[in-house]
C-alpha cells in the first residue's frame, strides 16, 4: 500500500534509463526476400519440439504445416517459402547445442503468396475452437519468451480473468519491431486483441505503451475509435518509459497499481499479459486461417550499414539476415538475438530467425569493450537501488562468489529474479551479476532434480 | 565470412560507471578541501598531506606485490585514504608519525581484509585511530591557522626525528600568532564552558585538524559528488540531521549547558566526517533504508560521546561504530521483494 494514496504511482518501483538508441522507429517495415536455403529446427518455441510431417525430398508450398504440435504444449511449424525438403538434420542453433530441423531448399520462383489457407468467420468462433485454431497458427509469445500463444492465453477451470494487459512498451533499447507493428497494422491488434479478450472471458483489455511511443498510442487510439460499440472495453494508456517496463510483472503493476504475488503469475490475479506482436499477427493470421511463416526482427546497431524493421521468414539464416541489412565484415563483432539487455549473442552465422527472435543487434569492435576490468564489490547498493523486483544483487553476488547457491535460494530470493540486467547495467564494478545468478540458478535446477 | 565472433552474456549494454570514475571524482572533490587546508596552516599542512598520501600509495604498492595481485593504484582508493587521513590530523603533526598513520591505514584497514570493497572500517579513520592511541600529545598538539610566517617556515615539530618525542610548540604558536590557546572549540566548550561563534568556524579560525575548518568548502565538495551521484546523499543528511535533531533536544533540556546545533555540526570533524568518510561506500550499509539507520546512529553516537564522554570529538568512534555495525544493518533492512506476500514477524525474509 502506498503510504500517499493520492499520488497516484502509475509505474513500478527501481529500474533504469539505458539510451534508447530506436534510429528505426521512423521508417516502414520492410520485406526481406527468401534466403536459398532456410532451417527451421522443431523446436522454436517453450515446450515439447513438433513432429515432422514431410520428408526430404517433398515438395511444399508456402504456408504448409510441415511440422505438427506434440502434443498441448507444442506448436506446428509451416514451410516459409515454396520448395523442396532437403533434408531433416541436426542444425546449430541460438543458444548452442544443435537441434533437430528441417533444411527447406527454396525454389526460385517462390512467391510471397501463401498458397495454404482457410478463411473463416472469427466472430462466430467459441473460445475452445479459438485456442485451437491459435494452436494450429502455431503461434508463439513474439517478445522473446516464445511460449506457445494458445496455453498462454488457455484459463484453468475456476480461474477468473477480468483484464487482458496488451504490452506495447517495447522498453528494450534498439529494438522498433513492436512500436512498427502498433504504427501499421494497429487494426489487425484490435482483431487479436477481441479474439484474445474472448478465449479469456475479459470484460476489459488495456494497452500499455512507453511514452516514448506517443504515435503509436495515437494509432491505437484511433484504431479504437473504429471499433463497434459492442468492443468497449479496450483502451490504450501511456506509461513511463523505463527499463523493464515491458516485463509482464512490471507492467501490471504499472497499469492496475497490483502486484502479482512472488513466485505468482498474472494470471492469479485474474491478469494475462500478452505482447502487442503476438495480437497483431493473430489478428492477421486467424481471419485467414494461416499459419506463421513470417515475423517481424528489428535489424540494428553500429555494424549495420541499412538498418530496420523487416519481414523475414522463418529459417531465414543470420548470414543472410545481416547480408541484407549491409552488415559489415562480422570479425569481432557481437550478434544478439534479441534486446541488448537480455538478448542472447550467438555464436554461428548459421543459426536462423526462429519465431521468438524480435532483434539482432550488430555490436562493433568498440561497443564491445574486450577488457573491462572487473574490481570486488565496492558496496555502493547501485544494484539494490535499480532492480525492479527488490532484491539485493550485491548481497546475491557475493553468495555466488562463496558459492552458497542455497543461500541466495532460500533466503534472498534468487528465484524471483528475472534477469532483466539492471544490476549489471549500473555496476561500477563490472561484476557480471545476471552471470552469476544464471548460474546459480541453474546449479540450483540441478540439485533439485 | 569466417569471422570470429564476440560471445558475451547480456546485459550487452552498460552504464559505463566504475570504480575509478567514482573515486577520481572523490579525490577531485577532495582537493579544494586539502588546498584551502594548506592556505590556512602553510607549508606544514602541505607536506604533511603529501607524505600521508605518498606512504599510502606506496603502502598499497607493497600489499599488491606481497599478495601477488596487479597493482590497484589506478584506482585512486588508495589516494582518497590519504588524502583523507592527513586532513583529519593536527596540522603540526610529525611527518613521521604521519607515514605510520598512512602505512597502519592501508595495512590494518584494508590489506588485512583483501584490499578495496572487502574492507570492514574506513581506512582513514583506522589509521587515524591508531596513532590516536601511540601519539596522545602529539594528535591535540595544535597550532593557529593564518599564522603570518606559515608559508616561509614549517611548525618545528614537523620534522621530528622518527620515534623521538617531538619538541612543545606552545612558545612557538604563541610567538606566530597572539593570544592562542592552543585548544580546539571542542575542547574549549567542555572544559572551559566557551563557545565558538559560527563566525569563527565559518572564516576557518578556529584551531582544528588540518581539513576540518570549512564547513561551507566541504558542503560545497560533498554537493558535487552527491549531484554527481558518486556520493549517497542520504548519509550526510541523516547525520547531520540527526546530530542537529540530538543536540537541539539537549538544548531544550538544558540551555545553559548544551550548545546549540549549529555549533555541533560546525565543530569539529562532524563535517568532514559526515560528507568524506561515513559515506565510504565499501563500509557503509548497501540497502537504502539501512543507509538511513546508519546515518542516524553516527550522528546520535556522535553528540553523545561529545557530552558524554572523556574525549572531546566523538566522530571517528561514531563513524567506526557504524563502519562495524554495517553489515548488521544490512542484514535487518533487507528491501521487500517485488510482490512479496506479508508473512508473520521472523518467519519471511
Amino acid at each position: 500500500m502506498s503510504l500517499f494514496p493520492f499520488f497516484k504511482n502509475n509505474t513500478f518501483a527501481r529500474g533504469v534509463h539505458p539510451d534508447a538508441n530506436k534510429s528505426t522507429a521512423g521508417s516502414p517495415i520492410r520485406r526481406m526476400p527468401f534466403a536459398s536455403r532456410m532451417i527451421l529446427p522443431l523446436v522454436q518455441h517453450i515446450g515439447k519440439p513438433a513432429v515432422p510431417l514431410v520428408r526430404a525430398g517433398e515438395e511444399v508450398v508456402r504456408g504448409q504445416p510441415i511440422a505438427k504440435a506434440d502434443g498441448f504444449l507444442s506448436v506446428p511449424i509451416h514451410a516459409p517459402a515454396d520448395g523442396v525438403i532437403d533434408s531433416i538434420e541436426l542444425k546449430p542453433s541460438a543458444r548452442g547445442p544443435w537441434v533437430e530441423s528441417i533444411v527447406l531448399r527454396v525454389y526460385e520462383g517462390s512467391t510471397q503468396e501463401v498458397g495454404w489457407s482457410h478463411p473463416r468467420d472469427i466472430d462466430a468462433m467459441e473460445p475452445q475452437e479459438i485456442l485451437q485454431a491459435i494452436q494450429d497458427s502455431g503461434m508463439v509469445g513474439l517478445g522473446g519468451a516464445a511460449f506457445p500463444s494458445h496455453a498462454k492465453l488457455a484459463v484453468p477451470e475456476g480461474t477468473k480473468i477480468h483484464t487482458l494487459v496488451v504490452n506495447g512498451c517495447e522498453c528494450e533499447p534498439y529494438l522498433t519491431c513492436d512500436h512498427r507493428l502498433m504504427l501499421e497494422y494497429p487494426e489487425d491488434l484490435m482483431t487479436g486483441i477481441r479474439l484474445a479478450m474472448k478465449s479469456v472471458g475479459a470484460k476489459r483489455a488495456i494497452i500499455g505503451v512507453e511514452d516514448n511511443k506517443m504515435d503509436a498510442v495515437a494509432a491505437i487510439q484511433a484504431a479504437i475509435e473504429k471499433l463497434g460499440p459492442a468492443d468497449g472495453g479496450i483502451t490504450v494508456q501511456a506509461v513511463p518509459t523505463k527499463y523493464p517496463q515491458g516485463a509482464e510483472k512490471m507492467l501490471v503493476k504499472s497499469l492496475l497499481g497490483v502486484e502479482v504475488p512472488a513466485g505468482g503469475l498474472p494470471m492469479h490475479i485474474g491478469v494475462v499479459v500478452n505482447n502487442v506482436g503476438t495480437l497483431a499477427l493473430l489478428g492477421s493470421l486467424l481471419p485467414e486461417g494461416k499459419g506463421m511463416t513470417e515475423r517481424v526482427v528489428t535489424v540494428t546497431g553500429p555494424g549495420i550499414r541499412k538498418p530496420g524493421d523487416y519481414w523475414v521468414p522463418l529459417g531465414t539464416p543470420m548470414r543472410t539476415v545481416l547480408k541484407w541489412a549491409g552488415a559489415q565484415d562480422a570479425s569481432e563483432q557481437e550478434i544478439i538475438l534479441g534486446g541488448p539487455m537480455m538478448g542472447q549473442a550467438v555464436a554461428s552465422l548459421d543459426v536462423p530467425v526462429t519465431k521468438g527472435v524480435s532483434g539482432i543487434l550488430v555490436f562493433d569492435k568498440l561497443r564491445v569493450e574486450s577488457d573491462r576490468k572487473i574490481w570486488p564489490c565496492i558496496k555502493c547498493g547501485e544494484c539494490v537501488k535499480v532492480c525492479p523486483m527488490g532484491l539485493n544483487p550485491s548481497m546475491l553476488g557475493m553468495l555466488a562468489g562463496r558459492r552458497e547457491y542455497e543461500e541466495m535460494g532460500a533466503h534472498y530470493h534468487l528465484g524471483d529474479c528475472f534477469e532483466c540486467g539492471c544490476c549489471t547495467y549500473v555496476c561500477p564494478s563490472h561484476i557480471p551479476l545476471v552471470q552469476q545468478f544464471r548460474v546459480a540458478k541453474g546449479i540450483l535446477r540441478g540439485k533439485a532434480t | 565470412m569466417t569471422a570470429r565472433i564476440e560471445l558475451r552474456t547480456s546485459p550487452h549494454v552498460v552504464k559505463g560507471s566504475s570504480v575509478e570514475r567514482i573515486m577520481f571524482h572523490v579525490v577531485l572533490a577532495l582537493l579544494p578541501i586539502a588546498a584551502f587546508s594548506v592556505w590556512q596552516y602553510g607549508l606544514s599542512a602541505l607536506a604533511l598531506i603529501v607524505t600521508i598520501t605518498l606512504t599510502c600509495l606506496a603502502s598499497e604498492r607493497l600489499f599488491n606485490r606481497l599478495s601477488g595481485q596487479y597493482s590497484t593504484l589506478s584506482d585512486w582508493s588508495a589516494t582518497i585514504t590519504g588524502l583523507l587521513l592527513a586532513l583529519t590530523l593536527p596540522p603540526s603533526f610529525p611527518l613521521w608519525m604521519g607515514a605510520v598513520a598512512g602505512f597502519m591505514a592501508i595495512a590494518l584497514g584494508k590489506a588485512l581484509f583483501g584490499g578495496i570493497g572487502y574492507n570492514v572500517m574506513n581506512p582513514a579513520l583506522v589509521g587515524r585511530a591508531f596513532v590516536q592511541a601511540a601519539f596522545p600529545v602529539a594528535i591535540t598538539t595544535w597550532v593557529p591557522a593564518f599564522a603570518p610566517n606559515r608559508f616561509s617556515e614549517f611548525v618545528p615539530t614537523t620534522f621530528t626525528a622518527p620515534l623521538m618525542t617531538p619538541p612543545d610548540v606552545s612558545a612557538w604558536a604563541k610567538s606566530a600568532l597572539d593570544g592562542f590557546t592552543g585548544a580546539t572549540p571542542l575542547a574549549r566548550w567542555k572544559f572551559d564552558n566557551v563557545l565558538a561563534t559560527p563566525h569563527d568556524f565559518l572564516s576557518g579560525a578556529v584551531t582544528a585538524s588540518a581539513g576540518e575548518t570549512s564547513a561551507i568548502l566541504i558542503l560545497l565538495c560533498g554537493a558535487y559528488l552527491a549531484i554527481r551521484k558518486f556520493m549517497d546523499w542520504r548519509i550526510p543528511v541523516a547525520i547531520l540531521g540527526s546530530a542537529a535533531l540530538t543536540a537541539l533536544l539537549f538544548q531544550m533540556i538544558d540551555p545553559a549547558r548544551y550548545p546549540d546545533p549549529l555549533f555541533v555540526l560546525l565543530s569539529g570533524g562532524m563535517m568532514l566526517g559526515a560528507v568524506f568518510m561515513a559515506s565510504d561506500m565499501a563500509t557503509s550499509p548497501v540497502t537504502p533504508k539501512g543507509v538511513w539507520i546508519y546515518g542516524t546512529l553516527i550522528g546520535v553516537v556522535t553528540v553523545m560521546i561529545r557530552y558524554f564522554g572523556g574525549l572531546t570529538e566523538g566522530v571517528m568512534y561514531a563513524i567506526l561504530l557504524g563502519n562495524a555495525l554495517a553489515p548488521l544493518i544490512d542484514q535487518v533492512t533487507q528491501p521487500k521483494v517485488f510482490g512479496e506476500v506479508k508473512t508473520i514477524k521472523g518467519k519471511g525474509a
